[in-house]
């Protein structure tokens, strides 16, 4: 009986895989020792971490703002002008806004972009950043210090992360649930503000809040754990970076994809 | 019956059998069967040509690197890699670093600062008021609020040299301090480290152990240092303040050489 794929593909196959789990391993145990690290150290050098970590919210968070207000107008008049030129052609516009409003941009559209483009922004720099230390020998530098790495580098971009992406996102959906009215009245749709409102608070409920709160804090700590992890958890040369700064982003988006995924399983199953 | 001062002082350093493996390839030796004891107080010059393991035994010596083989003992407790069972054995011990590896992002004041903020709860008063002392005593108060990048190499390792001071250490590690020095810096650091050994650096007048490496033996000469060689994976005590007229090692002769290609 011959084989379904030639040798060479399998090979290559098997070779990817493997790689795949040695990554997967990796990233697990780095997230487990940052988990022991916040939990066993939090009140460690607090007059050091505590400002690294508000420099990581205003890095991930309040310093996208501006970029935020832009997008989150685009995203409205994007979600807005789709659905009243098909609403329109059934009649249907007015009562359906504010739950294709809540479906696509609070439940989807919202987290996952937010968590995009946090990792365009800052998860990259993150790469960059620790990357360089590791490569120029400041992460021994500080070993040296007896200053655990973890504790002084990561453990600050995890939470700073964490809650500037949740930061970012309710400000995000706030302004792109915003504009999809600001659009839909620039287009005559027939909506009073009372009523559109009223369309958005009906069709949320305790589970969208809590999946929000979850998600949106759950991509930021996946982006830090993953972006430290390529920057810092392995040697690096300087010449690494650019490669170990694609790899984090490609396994970044992955990884946050997945987990939009499993988070629909949930909130389709609860 | 012996007096109090016949007593050795005890050891800080003790290698019995060690092997260093290279920094980047651990499982490369670059030196082997090092014996060697550093007493309280004694002021160590090493000196290898270029990749002869100076780097890699001061990495071991901090503790980056494990031994391959053998046991390195620092003040009397068997290291092991970074860890915190053997931090306040760690805290005693300052490493300077041959270009400084300060951290890029911080000023070079909140560099310098960054050992006392993390190890010691005091007042931020006490702090700024320490943290000057240092910028001033190493020069570098009109660069405090420089980032590191901004400065020349020697700055650099002069910060670097400040941040490891920070928590008046008992034994101090230099990698190759005059490397790429002018004759005024060098000067000034000969000067800085032989106060420090002598006891007149630290705010405590406490006496410092000084371990430094070399590449050039000859600002050493006259200094009340103990010698050691690495050549071709060995580790070769000279002895302290060796007749180096006298010594037969073609190495000593070549490090003393006051013309070198490059």
């Amino acid at each position: 009986m011959q084989a379904p794929l030639p040798k060479s593909y399998t090979n290559y196959l098997g070779r990817r895989l493997f790689r795949f789990l040695l990554t997967v391993q990796g990233l697990v145990a780095f997230a487990l020792i940052t988990l022991g690290v916040i939990l066993t150290k939090w009140r460690t050098a607090q007059n050091v971490t505590l400002p690294q970590v508000f420099r990581e919210i205003r890095r991930s968070g309040l310093n996208l703002i501006p970029m935020f207000l832009f997008m989150s107008t685009a995203l409205g008049l994007m979600v807005i002008g789709q659905a009243v030129s098909r609403l329109s052609q059934v009649g249907a516009v007015s009562s359906f806004l504010g739950p294709i409003m809540v479906a696509v941009v609070v439940r989807e559209i919202g987290p996952l972009l937010t968590a995009m483009l946090v990792l365009s922004r800052s998860g990259t720099a993150n790469v960059i950043e620790l990357g360089t230390a590791r490569a120029l020998g400041e992460v021994e530098a500080l070993e040296t210090l007896s200053v655990d790495p973890v504790h002084f580098l990561v453990m600050p971009r995890v939470i700073g992360m964490a809650l500037g992406v949740f930061g970012l996102t309710i400000y995000f959906i706030a302004g792109a649930l915003l504009s999809g009215y600001l659009w839909a009245f620039l287009q005559n749709v027939p909506l009073r503000p009372g009523d559109y409102f009223q369309q958005l608070a009906d069709g949320l409920s305790w589970i969208d809040f809590a999946i929000l709160v979850a998600k949106s804090c759950l991509f930021g700590i996946v982006i830090a754990v993953i972006t430290c992890y390529h920057g810092l958890a392995q040697p690096l040369y300087l010449e690494d970076i650019s490669r170990a700064t694609i790899r984090a982003v490609v396994q970044s988006i992955i990884a946050c994809v997945a987990l939009d995924a499993l988070f629909l399983f949930i909130y389709l199953t609860v | 019956m012996e007096t109090a001062s016949a007593t050795p002082a005890p050891p800080v350093i003790e290698m019995s059998g060690v092997v260093v493996g290279s920094a980047p390839d651990l499982d490369r030796a670059v030196l082997e069967g090092v014996n060697w004891t550093v007493r309280a107080g004694e002021y160590w010059v090493l000196a290898g040509m270029h990749a002869s393991g100076k780097n890699d035994l001061i990495s071991l010596l901090s503790g980056l690197t494990p031994p391959l083989e053998g046991v390195y003992r620092l003040f009397g407790r068997q290291m092991s890699l970074y860890g915190d069972e053997l931090a306040a054995e760690r805290l005693r011990l300052g490493t300077v670093f041959e270009h400084g590896q300060l951290l890029q992002q911080l000023t070079i004041k909140e560099n310098v600062a960054l050992p006392l903020r993390y190890h010691r709860n005091v007042p931020w008063q006490e702090i700024e008021q320490r943290v000057g002392a240092m910028l001033e005593s190493t020069e570098l108060l009109p660069y405090a609020d420089a980032m590191p990048g901004r400065l020349p190499r020697h700055w650099q390792k002069r910060a670097g040299l400040a941040r490891a001071l920070m928590l008046e250490p008992e034994v101090l590690l230099v990698d190759k301090p005059l490397a790429g020095l002018d004759p005024r810096q060098a000067a000034w650091w000969l000067n800085f480290l032989g106060q420090w050994f002598a006891g007149r650096g630290s705010p405590r007048d406490r006496r410092v152990t000084l371990v430094v490496t070399a590449e050039d033996l000859r600002p050493w000469r006259h200094a009340p240092c103990h010698f050691a060689l690495l050549k071709e994976k060995q580790f070769l005590v000279l002895g302290h303040r060796p007749n180096f007229d006298e010594q037969q090692d073609s190495l000593v002769g070549e490090l003393l050489a006051p013309e070198r290609p490059g």
